[in-house]
């Protein structure tokens, strides 16, 4: 056994090292992270107590959980590699989709289109936009289309799905249809989390605060009844730090959200054993490198916490901080597009290093266009050579006892559980939302960074240092969906709404109306009937925006 | 150039996306660089612009876009000469292709703003323009 540090042992040296530095650096320049705390220029033993490893970092797979949610970590089963893909119509969708499973990607995501995810279709929206950020998938019929040859019972799909859940409700269908049982399919509703849509103002909003409160809790519901392996609840740190929260601000929001929405399930009188173990949240990764590892690993330490003595679960499962993370599209430069692979593998090391379940890694066109098929290739082949050439893999928690990583871990900590309580005094998150709290504070932080990217306090390379001119035609040419095939698609699309019969088309929406106003109902058991009687994507958001009002957003500058 | 004129200015969003950072931050520098801004939330309809561009008589409209919502640019432009507001100068911001930034430049947009812009350009180039746009409207 190593004996406690002798301090003492370390005192001259240290004074010595001290004035030496002091004398060679010159003025030195004070340097603090994106969320506040200032960084020193060593840290030392000082910085670490041993005498607390058991309490704070204990083993992988053991509470408190900071090196890592499972005994194996990426040793054994390294992370998904789930690239967010999305574009065209259905049919363009499958064949990226095979391209990239061919590729080595071991599980799927669906992004919808944004006019999807404003809760329309697409013979009601402005055509040129169509596709261009997303798939159109507004039926059954077109997921059955986009999925062709994916067998639900074994990949697992991640959907951009926000209340009231449309595309599991697709999906659904689909499997029904295919004879493959509710119970073996697996995935993620992605974007469950309607607070941090609202916050960041992002993508969509389709249905007021309270209804989506309300759907939210029925899907989760539904699931943990239906669909054992499915992940009903995806708390989102993702948007509000792309939206300009700093690190410790979006750990801190997001883990007030999952108090939400587990507070909210509990108070409908559900088990937290069931809900809280198919929790999973999902995060940006920026490229301030040690304050992301750090976050991660403060995060997961609060969660263990949160998940067992606030939210009553029993479960160690359930205390398990799983979470997939995406490297940040803000860090990313339009000017000399090809720097953004470098930023992006160091932003993936981050998320490594920080432990997460999943990743993806965005192209580095993502600055000049929605990612070309070429952009897309370079991505999961960063994600290839991080995990199989580099040895990132082989250790375990690598970071973990590093006196700064360790000390700037409970500095983040410390961070997020401010922020968190200032939640907590506002009433908690969707009190802290709906007054416009939450908004505010991710507003300055977002400006605030702005200020010192612009007095190049923060350098950007290529935008405020080391610029070069560059030859615009030099750049990936635009690939956008073919417009006949998409206008061949909107024309298939009314002619499908033509054929249904359209008496239990009406059924079903009054049976999903019905459901809104009465509390003993579950609305979204009442999509997933709707989307199985060919009812439309558009046709039920529109519906539930009638009985349950529409959003409005706030301005909040 | 005279320094008396504060110009006023209509930040927005037009289209699908709601991405908001780039337009929140735009708003408020121009605002505590003394302009007068009108902001709105994402996803405003064209008629909704063309009508606050109206009533407020903003002498800049910017439109932020970040997920190729700036497709439809040129049909917001298009309602603005219809309305009689040809003479206010549009910009916009965000992620725009250079073929598409083409295609703005020729739907009559100002000039466009890409990722990496700094703030204080944005600013100067509202300022120098505004003039500009009160003269020719002057002049109708």
């Amino acid at each position: 056994m190593n004996k406690p540090l002798d301090t003492q042992l370390i005192d001259a040296p240290e004074a010595r090292w001290q004035a030496e530095y002091a004398q060679q650096i010159g003025a030195d320049r004070p340097i603090v992270n994106r969320s506040g705390i200032p960084i020193a220029p060593l840290y030392t033993p000082r910085d670490f107590d041993p005498a607390r490893y058991a309490e704070t970092l204990g083993f992988p797979g053991q509470p408190p959980y900071t090196r890592g949610i499972y005994p194996t970590m990426h040793r054994g089963r390294t992370w998904s590699q789930r690239q967010l893909i999305g574009l065209g119509t259905p049919e363009d969708y499958n064949a990226r989709l095979r391209h990239l499973l061919d590729q080595g990607a071991s599980a799927i995501s669906l992004i919808p289109c944004n006019s999807v995810f404003r809760g329309y279709d697409m013979d009601e929206v402005h055509e040129e936009l169509l596709g261009t950020c997303g798939t159109v998938v507004n039926s059954a019929e077109h997921m059955e289309r986009a999925l062709a040859g994916v067998d639900l019972a074994r990949v697992s799909c991640a959907m951009n799905d926000p209340s009231p859940f449309t595309l599991l409700a697709f999906l659904l269908a689909t499997a029904q249809r295919r004879g493959t049982d509710w119970r073996a399919v697996s995935g993620t509703s992605n974007q469950s989390d309607y607070l941090s849509h609202y916050v960041a103002n992002h993508m969509f909003f389709r249905i007021a605060l309270p209804g989506a409160r309300r759907i939210l809790v029925d899907h989760i519901d539904f699931c943990n009844r239906f669909l054992p392996r499915w992940n009903p609840m995806s708390v989102v740190g993702q948007h509000v730090q792309q939206g300009g929260a700093t690190p410790a601000e979006a750990m801190a929001f997001t883990l007030a959200t999952a108090i939400q929405i587990a507070d909210d399930c509990r108070a409908r009188g559900m088990d937290p054993d069931r809900y809280l173990p198919r929790f999973t949240f999902f995060f940006d990764i920026s490229i301030s490198f040690f304050e992301e590892i750090a976050k991660f690993r403060a995060g997961r330490r609060i969660w263990a916490r949160v998940a067992r003595e606030r939210l009553g679960a029993q479960d160690p499962r359930a205390w398990r901080f799983k979470f997939h993370g995406q490297t940040s599209g803000v860090d990313l430069t339009r000017q000399q597009p090809l720097n953004n692979v470098a930023r992006v593998a160091v932003q993936a090391m981050a998320g490594i290093f920080g432990g997460l379940q999943s990743l993806h890694t965005d192209s580095h066109d993502e600055a000049l266009s929605t990612p070309t098929a070429a952009g897309a290739r370079i991505a999961v082949a960063t994600q290839n050579i991080l995990r199989e050439e580099a040895h990132l893999t082989d250790v375990i928690d690598p970071l973990g006892g590093s006196f700064y990583v360790e000390r700037l871990t409970d500095q983040m900590e410390a961070e997020i559980l401010r922020v968190m309580r200032l939640v907590e005094d506002a009433g908690g998150m969707y009190r802290a939302v709906e007054a416009g709290l939450v908004q505010k504070m991710i507003g300055e932080s977002a400006r605030r960074f702005q200020a010192g990217v612009d007095s190049g306090a923060q350098t950007v390379v290529g935008v405020n240092a080391y610029r070069v001119d560059e030859d615009a035609a030099a750049r990936q040419p635009l690939e956008r969906p073919d417009p006949a095939r998409m206008r061949a698609h909107v024309a298939s699309f009314k002619a499908f709404k033509a054929a249904r019969s359209q008496a239990a088309v009406a059924r079903a929406l009054d049976a999903l109306a019905a459901a809104a106003h009465d509390a003993r109902e579950n609305v979204f058991g009442k999509v997933v009937e709707a989307a199985a009687a060919g009812c439309t994507h558009g046709e039920i958001c529109g519906r539930l925006r009638e009985e349950l009002g529409f959003g409005h957003v706030q301005a909040i500058v | 150039m005279n320094v008396d004129i504060r110009p006023k200015v209509l930040i927005t969003k037009v289209g699908f996306d709601g991405h908001d950072r780039g337009s929140r931050v735009v708003a408020a520098y121009l605002r505590d660089a003394g302009m007068e801004v009108i902001y709105t939330p994402p996803w405003q309809e064209i008629p909704t612009v063309v009508k606050l561009a109206t009533e407020e008589d903003v002498d800049v409209i910017g439109i932020s876009s970040l997920a190729t919502d700036h497709l439809i640019v040129p049909k917001v432009m298009d309602a603005l000469r219809t309305a009689g507001l040809g003479d206010v100068a549009v910009i916009v911001g965000g992620i725009v292709p250079d073929e598409d930034e083409k295609t703005l430049l020729e739907s009559g947009v100002a000039r466009v703003f890409h990722p990496g812009a700094a703030l204080d350009d944005i600013a100067r180039y509202v300022r120098e323009v505004t003039p500009r746009v009160r003269a020719a409207r002057g002049a109708v």
